[in-house]
């Protein structure tokens, strides 16, 4: 059994051929019917989310299910297969592995380190499970890669700082103020720019904002929005003590904030601290006004250059990560190997007592005069003797499984002794404790 | 009894001390956890410390340099602990943990014999007016650090130029706020130390103020302190400017308490190295 994936991502096709290769939440339970019903695959994962398209699956025979997989995709969407070939990655075994791992660390997004795409994974499991397309390998695979992503959560930075302007923004001036519940924002001019910080600002709990802007009909409309108040443009000045936060963005070509505005609004609000974000191209505010005390200002390469640092920044901590996402891998492929392992010696085992017993029962039939202390020796030995001889090649097999080498092994006892391997699910426990026990 | 338990203190805080700096460097929560806890428990021994040297000694543990920087290290150890129950910072508990250990390093390198009392210190005002006093002070001293933070995290705002110390320092605001609370229970203590000395110095030698150094300089970091408080109150005085008082304070407060004994000779002596 090995595991596979065939998908497309941001990184290998344009948006027109990712949203046209999209599954919709309502065609997923469909998709997933139809690929179960695709013979050689054992157990399939649909993920869909705007940056990728990936069909995870189990397959006996890999390379026909990769075909399986990657026509699937071509008709379901009515494409044409060899042209979307060119859009599609393919891994097997280690690298699918992996790969799932990386995506589910958010390594693999457009913004390393952003967090939905682990929600989008589990969302498209959860479907999985609700068309019962998953089984042993994928239920473990999936529980595996959730807790890859959150060990690399909490282990690395790399979801640390903010790598919006916006959210620059907002991490500011958590650093400035405690928090910014309660707080207070005021918006000049009502700009997309400055309506997309507001909305972080709004999201993370300010009390209250207040909307100026010269055309004040705008600037109504936007409060209403965040159910604040509009001030006229003119006397924005005279509400500048009442706010924490200002936020400014007017297509004004000079200055409309001077340092003598900011030094009146302090001296009404008793010195406390100001936050100001100047993201208008011209600068709407006096550079000079970051020099006037419990004053902070920020313009747009200010924020953007804090962007920068913290990509850099979640680059760096992308290797401890890839660190990680070896290590989980190399286990996850032991225990993909041990599924091989433990039916075998399951099957070697049952073999062997199903002699043993047929041979006790034909030499106990021959001795008449055998009394109850005679045969339990019978039993005891035969029983002593396939364990002594078990004993060495299980522990072998166990070796060998967790060096991952175990396949050549597996083949020939299989093939020496003509096992028949039963579904490795309910035995899983029992093998265990015998090779525990042994 | 009482100078091995030191020793154990000391060696407890210093090892609280690295492991809040490791702590602070890995930005990580285990390692803060263990450092408080150990703080916690470097703090117990160090009570067990004071107060078996109390019995041993027959009098209250404050009368020489090693006992005062000793008992000077537990109020802060103490009001530190106190602090970080309401604000957990922890950069704020590697650097207080650092200066707990400063001073008990300096504590372990005086002459550390318990003497006989001097008669002049036998007096029931003796805790009184020193406990009041050191926890004064302590309450400054945990200012002091909350002030130099503020001044590192607000130079990073101010020039947007940011180091690993930034994500890991609190904001402004709480460092602020750690500034005021500490003035509004610092001056009090302080206010009642100086006045309780004064009450002390009237009975023990018939004046209530002569002007000695120790008095004099009590006094102008008492102004000092009164100023910022005043200036909180009224004006608003707050954040870089309030840090800055702090700091000054803190270097008053230091010379009051050991530049004093050690280079200005006065009524207050007794405390000097020589104990």
């Amino acid at each position: 059994m090995d595991i596979f994936v065939v998908g497309l991502s941001h990184k290998t096709a344009p948006v027109s051929i990712r949203e046209t290769v999209a599954f919709a939440p309502e065609h997923i339970g469909d998709a997933l019917e139809q690929l179960k019903e695709i013979p050689c695959i054992a157990e399939v994962v649909v993920v869909s989310t705007c940056n990728r398209v990936e069909i995870y699956a189990a397959a006996d025979r890999a390379e026909e299910g990769i075909e399986a997989v990657t026509l699937f995709i071509a008709h379901y969407h009515g494409l044409d297969a060899e042209q979307l070939s060119s859009h599609l990655y393919v891994y097997q075994g280690d690298e699918a592995i992996r790969h799932m791992f990386r995506v589910a660390a958010s390594l693999d997004s457009m913004v390393v380190g952003e967090p939905q795409i682990l929600g989008q994974i589990k969302d498209a499991y959860g479907y999985a499970v609700e068309y019962g397309s998953v089984g042993l390998i994928m239920n473990r695979f999936l529980h595996k890669a959730f807790s890859v992503a959150k060990r690399v959560r909490t282990e690395t930075n790399i979801a640390g700082n903010a790598v919006s302007v916006s959210f620059a923004a907002v991490e500011l001036a958590r650093k400035i103020f405690d928090t910014i519940e309660g707080k207070t924002v005021m918006l000049l001019g009502a700009g997309e720019m400055c309506e997309l910080a507001a909305r972080h600002f709004v999201n993370n709990g300010v009390k209250e904002v207040l909307v100026a802007n010269r055309t004040f009909s705008r600037a109504q409309t936007l409060a209403q929005e965040f159910s604040g108040r509009a001030v006229l443009f003119e006397n924005f000045s005279d509400h500048l003590h009442q706010v924490d936060i200002v936020l400014s963005s007017t297509g004004a070509t000079s200055f409309i904030i001077h340092p003598d505005h900011v030094k009146r609004a302090l001296r009404q609000r008793k010195q406390k601290p100001m936050f100001f974000i100047d993201i208008a191209v011209p600068r709407d505010i006096d550079p000079r006004v970051n020099s006037i005390g419990n004053v902070y200002l920020y313009d747009v390469d200010d924020l953007q250059g804090i962007v920068k640092a913290n990509m850099d920044e979640r680059q760096k901590e992308s290797i401890a990560a890839e660190e990680i996402i070896d290590q989980e891998q190399l286990q996850f492929k032991g225990w993909m190997g041990s599924l091989e392992v433990v039916p075998t010696i399951v099957a070697l085992r049952q073999k062997m007592e199903r002699l043993r017993q047929r041979e006790v029962e034909k030499t106990l039939s021959q001795i008449k005069n055998l009394d109850d202390q005679g045969r339990r020796a019978v039993e005891a030995m035969s029983q002593a003797l396939i364990n002594k001889i078990l004993h060495q090649p299980t522990a072998g097999l166990k070796r060998a499984q967790k060096g991952s080498e175990a396949q050549p092994y597996v083949d020939v006892l299989q093939e020496l002794f003509e096992l028949e391997i039963e579904a490795p699910k309910g035995e899983m426990k029992q093998v265990d404790q015998d090779l525990d026990g042994h | 009894m009482s100078i091995l338990l030191y020793k154990v203190a000391l060696f407890m805080y210093a090892l609280a001390t690295l492991i809040s700096l490791v702590a602070v460097v890995r930005n990580r929560g285990t390692e803060g956890r263990q450092a408080r806890l150990l703080l916690l428990f470097a703090f117990g021994v160090h009570t067990v410390t004071l107060v078996v040297r109390y019995f041993e000694a027959g009098y209250t543990p404050v009368t020489n340099l090693h006992e005062s920087l000793s008992f000077f290290a537990w109020a802060l150890a103490g009001v530190f602990i106190l602090l970080d129950l309401h604000i957990r910072m922890q950069v704020m508990a590697a650097a207080t943990a650092t200066l707990v250990t400063v001073f008990m390093l300096f504590g372990s390198l005086m002459p550390m014999q318990t003497q006989d009392l001097n008669p002049v210190l036998d007096s029931f005002w003796l805790p009184i007016h020193v406990g009041l006093s050191f926890l004064g002070s302590a309450v400054f001293t945990v200012a002091f650090v909350a002030a130099i933070l503020y001044l590192i995290q607000e130079r990073m705002l101010k020039s947007k130029k940011f180091s690993a110390l930034h994500y890991r320092l609190p904001s402004l605001e709480t460092l602020d706020r750690v500034n005021y609370r500490c003035l509004k229970f610092g001056f009090p203590l302080m206010t009642m130390g100086i006045i309780s000395g004064a009450a002390w110095a009237e009975s023990a030698w018939g004046t209530y103020w002569s002007w000695d150094p120790k008095e004099s300089w009590a006094l102008i970091t008492w102004f000092l302190y009164a100023a910022l408080l005043h200036g909180r109150l009224t004006v608003g005085w707050r954040g870089r400017r309030a840090a800055i008082f702090a700091i000054i304070g803190f270097f008053f407060l230091l010379f009051t308490f050991l530049g004093v004994n050690l280079l200005l000779p006065g009524l207050h002596s007794y405390s000097s190295m020589a104990g």
